[in-house]
């Protein structure tokens, strides 16, 4: 299979009971996988912003983007791939650790500025990475010699960078 | 104070319909309780897809918004298919749906169906009221959506609860939606920049769709092809935007489409669309579509450039306006010698059939409808052979005249719209040409024509079979013919039927008509084919034509699916 490229799509939506079947539906309907997907008010109530990563290529991808907007509930749609743009994912992960392996993976934390433990349990931690998807994958690949009893992605959001 | 089922008869109200199609049942009795008091007309169908389609046939026939009425679960259900067919082809229609009480909504209560969720991809907006006070504003919005930008069916679901609430709610003055701004201007400088492609092409021509319809733009593309001297090809549902007459009119194109258009789109230097979606049917093998050409695209609906075909030359916009900017910045230009090639094409490959043939054919049929009428008609089809000879021995000069589910394909579509057109426009002929296939998948709505004594013209090329579904069997399953046989047996074999009795009639449509109080008059040759449509015409009420044709008469020309336009099959010899 070949790897298409990863498309962050975010949109503007009213913030109702609907919204999501609707936009998720549109997108389903076509076959595509969502990646990750993210929906939260924005500083107006009314509105959600909505963020998925979905991969696809471009041609299909456009229009799937064109199709979003044309729903009713749809404020404002973009490809945000296509500008610069500044994307963070919050994950939340708890590894295998024993007393005796604690400080290995305390000092492996202190190494990565996006990762801090954020909760200690007798036979296991868990940690906390926030960054960009690319650093976030890094440090769960450093994390690989450790057994993860749990993992939990908040799904990628991102932000156009103003001028 | 106004009840939520009051509301929604002032929405109608407001919104200028007269003439509204439904059944009732358990979950909109207090709608039907307002509508006793109504003032406009009710058309009670006998399935919940026969209403969806007499409102989409009263839709396309007038330019105004199609509106019906079903109970929830099984009455909302059935209005999927009607739905679908008029989403498919951009039909203004609204559609109130019954709902359970809210307070049972998600427990499987008696007749629930999850109507919102099941339409949403067939609908291009739909509504959950929650609350009466959202309705005389949902009832406004529902019809402002349905009738712009590119029209379609929007479905309003309402509990049965909201419908028995009081509200002091009235519906807003103006509509804002801030998801919703249609584009209505076309962009100056596109307009422009198309302009001076048209003005330098050496070999145009212009694609109309149903858009053109929809945008009631038939006039200014007629002005314009003619001041340009611009050769128009419509898709099927693009029928009546331009006179057929014309000499510039090069007929339909794509898999049943004219040698003439077919080879113009495979030739032309410009591709002008307009109105039209780059259909799968329409363009064949889409790499080797118009491959000389530069393709422009005027169209409302943003999401239809470069969909499955690249555009070069977008415009965005209401397609009335455009032309007619267009108009005045076309040039009349000499383009003698590519009027000349598409001439010659027209000339030597007109339709035909053939005329020694003993049998009846239904392309003769359709000649005799055309001669009896004067072209004057309301062409209303099912969908299959008899949908492709309606567009071939047919010529059809005006908009809203030649009324078929183009997009979805729904057969039993034609006698519900059928019924739906000759309400909105009482004096007017209208022709439902059906297959004895098709017919029989919406027969019953027959009584309502009954009922309200519409003179329609059902004509039923009865060939005892799927004719479109033998046909593909024959060219491209090996003449397996799977299911495709209606009839009785001895009627599946090319020998003539018309030798034969009634009783080898199944159904028998004549019985069938005058069980529902309909005449019906059968027709096995030639010579009473005239005769029996005159007889028809001026009968005031509704008659069944059940025309026994040739069994195995194929449409042709035909492009066969996936190959090019310019590898049409013009004979099965």
């Amino acid at each position: 299979m070949e790897t298409l490229k990863k498309h962050i799509i975010t949109a503007l939506v009213e913030n109702q009971s609907g919204v999501l079947a609707r936009v998720v539906g549109l997108i389903s309907g076509r076959g595509f996988n969502i990646e990750t997907l993210n929906v939260a008010p924005t500083q107006d109530p009314t509105v959600s912003r909505l963020t998925m990563k979905v991969p696809g290529d471009d041609r299909v991808l456009e229009q799937v983007a064109k199709q979003l907007n044309k729903l009713i509930d749809v404020i404002k749609v973009t490809d945000i791939t296509q500008q610069h743009y500044l994307n963070r994912e919050l994950i939340l992960v708890e590894i295998v650790a024993p007393p005796q392996k604690r400080t290995q993976v305390i000092e492996l934390t202190k190494l990565v500025p996006e990762a801090s433990v954020i909760s200690v349990q007798a036979k296991s931690l868990t940690i906390q990475i926030i960054g960009e998807q690319d650093k976030i994958n890094e440090f769960l690949t450093l994390l690989k010699p450790f057994k993860i009893l749990d993992i939990s992605r908040s799904g990628v959001i991102a932000v156009a960078r103003g001028e | 104070m106004r009840t939520g089922a009051q509301c929604i008869m002032d929405g109608i109200q407001e919104a200028g319909v007269k003439t509204v199609f439904g059944l009732p049942g358990g979950a909109v009795l207090d709608i039907f309780a307002s509508l006793y008091h109504a003032p406009f007309e009710f058309i009670l169908a006998r399935h919940e897809q026969g209403a969806t389609h007499m409102a989409d046939g009263y839709a396309r026939a007038t330019g105004k918004t199609g509106c019906c009425i079903a109970t929830s679960g099984p009455g909302a259900t059935n209005t999927v298919t009607g739905l679908a067919t008029a989403y498919m082809d951009g039909i203004p229609l609204v559609c109130v749906t019954g709902q359970v009480h809210s307070h049972m909504i998600g427990n499987d209560a008696f007749q629930e169906a999850d109507t919102t969720g099941i339409t949403r991809a067939v609908t291009k907006h739909n509504y959950l009221v929650k609350n009466v006070d959202d309705l005389p504003r949902i009832m406004a919005e529902a019809f402002h959506i349905a009738s712009t930008g590119k029209p379609g069916p929007v479905l309003i679901d309402v509990p049965k609860d909201v419908q028995q609430a009081s509200t002091k709610a009235r519906a807003p003055e103006q509509i804002v939606m801030r998801g919703y701004n249609p584009t209505i201007e076309g962009h100056p400088k596109q307009i422009e920049k198309l302009a001076k492609a048209i003005n330098k092409a050496r070999k145009p021509l212009f694609y109309a769709g149903g858009g053109v319809i929809a945008g009631n733009a038939a006039e200014e593309l007629t002005a314009l092809a003619r001041k340009a001297k611009i050769p128009v090809t419509t898709t099927l549902m693009g029928l009546g935007s331009f006179p057929e007459t014309d000499p510039l009119a090069l007929r339909m194109l794509g898999m049943h489409g004219s040698v003439a258009a077919n080879k113009a789109v495979s030739t032309c230097d410009l591709l002008v669309s307009i109105g039209a979606r780059f259909d799968d049917r329409v363009t064949g093998k889409i790499s080797e579509f118009a491959p000389h050409a530069t393709i422009a695209h005027i169209d409302i609906d943003p999401s239809a450039i470069s969909k499955s075909v690249g555009t070069h030359i977008p415009v965005v916009g209401h397609v009335k306006t455009i032309l007619k900017s267009l108009f005045e910045q076309v040039e009349q230009v000499d383009r003698s010698d590519w009027i000349a090639m598409v001439s010659k094409w027209q000339k030597e490959n007109p339709f035909s059939y053939d005329k020694n043939e003993k049998q009846l054919l239904p392309q003769y049929v359709i000649e005799q409808i055309y001669e009896v009428s004067k072209g004057e008609a309301i062409i209303v089809t099912d969908v299959g052979q008899h949908q492709m000879w309606s567009t071939h021995f047919f010529k059809y000069t005006k908009p809203r005249t030649f009324l078929s589910s183009g997009g979805l394909g729904t057969m039993g579509y034609g006698l519900p719209a059928a019924i739906g057109a000759q309400l909105g426009l009482r004096d007017k002929t209208v022709v439902n040409i059906a297959g004895d296939g098709s017919i029989q998948m919406n027969f019953q709505e027959l009584v309502v024509a009954v009922e309200h004594k519409l003179p329609i013209n059902i004509v039923i090329l009865n060939n005892g079979h799927l004719g479109m579904v033998r046909q593909w069997q024959e060219m491209f399953y090996k003449k397996e013919y799977s299911a495709s046989r209606l009839g009785q047996a001895d009627r599946g074999k090319n020998e003539n039927i018309s030798r034969k009795g009634p009783d080898s009639y199944l159904p028998d449509f004549v019985k069938l008509a005058e069980a529902h109080g309909a005449m019906g008059i059968r027709v096995t040759k030639k010579e009473e084919v005239t005769k029996a449509l005159h007889k028809a015409f001026d009968t005031n009420g509704p008659v069944v034509i059940d025309c026994i044709v040739k069994p195995d008469e194929n449409v042709l020309p035909m492009v066969p699916p996936g190959a090019s336009l310019t590898e049409m099959v013009q004979s099965m010899a």
